[in-house]
């Protein structure tokens, strides 16, 4: 038998739609791009509609890193201890110019780009990007973790 | 009291220290030398000069010039609704002026920044380190000397 | 390296950090405390989690080009960051905004400072606990954000306000929106009063924690809603009265203790003042001309037609898709010196446009004011926001420099919270509106 079987597979998208839809985020805000992550989250362009409205303001109890805004050289460990800190299944989105690459700060203080630091999984560029396209990542993101591999731990290991 | 008198008056009492005066585009700008300054910040603080309020303090890197760093101090009177601008120039080789901590309240965090950024020496300064860099950063910022792109980061790249 | 806080604390005192990464915390800001139960004995305050090299870079960019850097300074007003620069600037070159671009340019500081004040006030309120007040807030200033979206064409960060005027005429239709967004802010402004201002629960945690007087206040070098709080009245829009605000009517709230509470409601009735000013301001724009168009059909139009057959009429295409740009510059921009954009018409078009174009942006060229320094300050969401900017006569500037408002207001922090609980640091610190834009620059 070549791969996982179909009621792996059955399960693995039951898993991926239960992730996908019940998102708890970690707004690790640092900057402007806060302002559109306020915006996005609150009434008008709704995050909860896609069930990640529910902000959780400990690393320990999300499985959502949303870094937005600008990641300084002086920031940056604590950000890398708070990537630590998640448990799995973890997915880390750089929201934000600044925290996709830098953005216009090219210079000794920024990190140019988290993914220096931490694995990313949906970059959403702009400066600060518009709450749609906020939407667009986030959904982006729930179409990766329905489609990738589930992570699950109690699989006996063959 | 016009402000001219006022500034005569500052002249006249601080005749040693004070080198220079200059109004640019409506900015009135005191040069004084380094080790009267801060004799004349305290007169200027009470009356009847009244700058109760230190604006802002901050460093100019004169980098082909013999004296390297200039502070630049702006105080401000609430009372006659004026703003004053203060110079002081520093060597490069001992670029080390008498703290403002003390007279104001917020001289603490500024010469801070002032050191971090340009490495300034205040004298009197209760707690001299940095303030918006992180420890471990070497060189200060925003001297000429230092390159504007080099970063010291302190998490090392993540390899994959 | 130890913190002043660990090297000197007693040996049986709890260490307490509040991280910089905290929801509390505004994002980038880190108190270490020293606590004995739940009181505060000692604090230490950190900073710098978001300096991002703001002066070193502007010293590299030409005068033009660090136009976006003073947006995210402080990011919650931005047109006012780009007001003190412009400003600043025209005042080096010795030039003026012609009237209907400084009418527009209050008009958009005064959106702006709504903006700040209704996030500052929004992110207090929901660390308190008030999260409905939040939310009614942001939706206040998404209506807020539509004026500016549909003028400038950025929400936020706009880099709108220009040396020499603004970047474009207010859209059609800007009086609805206006008017729309003035009504729905008072309908939030009002229904927040009756949330908050007698409110058991907000009253126990904000009056008579963070008291400041008005000594210290100025001894801190305050300003802003902060020091009009302790009920010193001081407003750069009155004392140094910049674009048109001397000949417009408002009053500058003050508060009497100093307390949390006070910065509360000095910021809601600034917010009622902006709102007296937006409408006054829109009251004196004149109705503009409409934009003059070339003849053609629209590319729609063409896309449609071009189907089954070529096109018979010519396509009208602007040059920058907004109508004529060439008429509506002597109303946004100076005409006086080379210190603008030239308009698109010539750049394409004539020979001189295209010098013109050129002289703008090349290195070496462009705008070069002549040697010295200059101060200029502008009234923002948090205070007096300064730019000090010193010129050596190239096109770069030698030196730039902000006078961060929240700097001097965040320095009194530690003082402010020393002695109370923890629980004290909440509504202490957000009614101080740090912005990690401008105070670490």
């Amino acid at each position: 038998m070549n791969g996982p079987g179909f009621l792996a597979t059955r399960f693995d998208t039951a898993l991926g739609w239960a992730r996908k839809f019940s998102l708890f985020h970690y707004p690790f805000v640092t900057a402007c791009c806060g302002m559109e992550y306020m915006s996005a989250a609150c009434a008008h362009f709704d995050i909860d509609r896609f069930g990640a409205g529910l902000t959780r303001f400990s690393p320990r109890q999300a499985d959502l890193l949303l870094v937005v805004g600008t990641v300084s050289h002086k920031l940056a460990p604590a950000l890398k201890t708070v990537y630590e800190q998640m448990m799995e299944p973890k997915w880390v989105i750089a929201f934000g110019a600044c925290a996709v690459s830098g953005g216009i700060y090219q210079n000794y203080a920024a990190v140019q780009g988290i993914d220096r630091i931490i694995p990313v999984d949906v970059y959403i560029p702009g400066c600060p990007p518009r709450p749609e396209m906020v939407l667009d990542g986030l959904l982006k993101l729930q179409e990766k973790i329905q489609n990738g591999p589930q992570d699950w731990r109690w699989k006996k290991k063959t | 009291m016009e402000k001219e008198d006022l500034i005569e008056e500052i002249r006249t009492r601080f005749a040693a220290d004070v080198a220079s005066y200059a109004e640019t585009y409506g900015d009135q700008t005191l040069v004084v030398r380094r080790q009267g300054l801060r004799a004349l910040m305290s007169a200027l603080r009470d009356a009847p000069f009244d700058y109760a309020v230190l604006l802002d303090v901050t460093c100019v890197d004169f980098l082909a010039s013999e004296n390297r760093f200039e502070m630049v101090y702006h105080v401000f009177s609430l009372s006659r609704n004026r703003r004053l601008r203060i110079k002081v120039s520093l060597p490069a080789d001992n670029p080390v002026v008498d703290s403002l901590v003390g007279l104001w309240k917020n001289a603490d965090w500024l010469e801070r920044e002032a050191f971090d950024m340009f490495g300034v020496g205040f004298i009197g300064h209760p707690n001299l380190k940095r303030i918006l860099m992180y420890d471990g950063f070497e060189g200060h910022p925003l001297r000429k000397s230092y390159p504007w792109r080099k970063e010291q980061p302190l998490v090392p790249p993540l390899k994959d | 390296m130890e913190s002043r806080i660990e090297k000197n604390a007693r040996p049986d005192v709890m260490l307490l950090n509040m991280g910089p990464s905290h929801p509390a915390m505004h994002g980038t800001f880190r108190i270490m405390l020293e606590l004995e139960g739940e009181r505060i004995l000692n604090a230490e305050v950190e900073i710098g989690y978001l300096h991002r090299g703001f002066e070193k870079t502007c010293e590299n960019k030409t005068y033009f080009n660090l136009l976006p850097y003073t947006d995210r300074l402080n990011y919650v007003s931005p047109q006012i960051n780009n007001l003190g620069y412009a400003m600043a600037m025209e005042k080096m070159l010795g030039l003026s905004a012609p009237e209907r671009a400084q009418l527009i340019r209050v008009l958009m500081s005064e959106l702006s400072r709504l903006s700040d004040h209704l996030t500052c006030l929004g992110a207090m309120a929901m660390e308190n606990g008030a999260f409905s007040v939040f939310l009614y807030m942001m939706k206040a200033r998404e209506f807020l954000w539509d004026v500016i979206e549909f003028t400038t064409g950025s929400r936020m960060t706009t880099s709108y306000i220009r040396i020499g005027g603004v970047r474009a005429d207010l859209h059609e239709g800007w009086r609805d929106s206006v008017k729309t967004a003035v009504a729905e802010t008072r309908r939030v402004l009002k229904d927040v009063h009756g949330l908050l201002d007698a409110n058991k629960i907000f009253l126990n945690r904000t009056r008579g924690i963070g008291a400041m007087s008005k000594e210290d206040a100025l001894s801190y070098g305050w300003t802003g809603p902060c020091l009009r709080s302790t009920g010193v009245s001081y407003d750069v829009r009155k004392a140094h009265p910049y674009l048109l605000y001397d000949r417009l009517d408002f009053e500058v709230p003050l508060g009497e203790r100093g307390d949390n509470y006070d910065r509360y409601s000095v910021r809601m009735r600034e917010m009622e003042q902006s709102l007296r000013l937006i409408e006054q301001v829109a009251g004196l724009i004149p109705d503009a001309e409409p934009r003059v168009k070339a003849d053609g059909i629209e590319p729609a139009e063409a896309v449609r037609l071009g189907r089954r057959q070529k096109p018979p009429q010519r396509i009208r295409l602007s040059p920058n898709l907004e109508g004529s740009e060439k008429d509506v510059y002597p109303r946004i921009l100076t005409g006086d010196a080379p210190v603008v954009v030239p308009p698109k018409e010539d750049t394409y078009t004539t020979m001189e446009g295209l010098i013109s174009h050129f002289l703008f942006f090349m290195n070496g060229y462009g705008i070069r004011p002549p040697k010295g320094d200059v101060y200029f300050s502008v009234e923002g969401g948090n205070g007096e926001v300064g730019f000090y900017i010193v010129s050596d006569g190239t096109d770069r500037p030698y030196r730039l420099h902000l006078r961060a408002p929240c700097f001097h207001i965040v320095s009194a922090l530690e003082t402010l919270i020393k002695g109370r609980f923890v629980a004290d640091i909440v509504p202490t610190f957000g009614s101080m509106n740090m912005i990690g834009g401008e105070l670490d620059r």
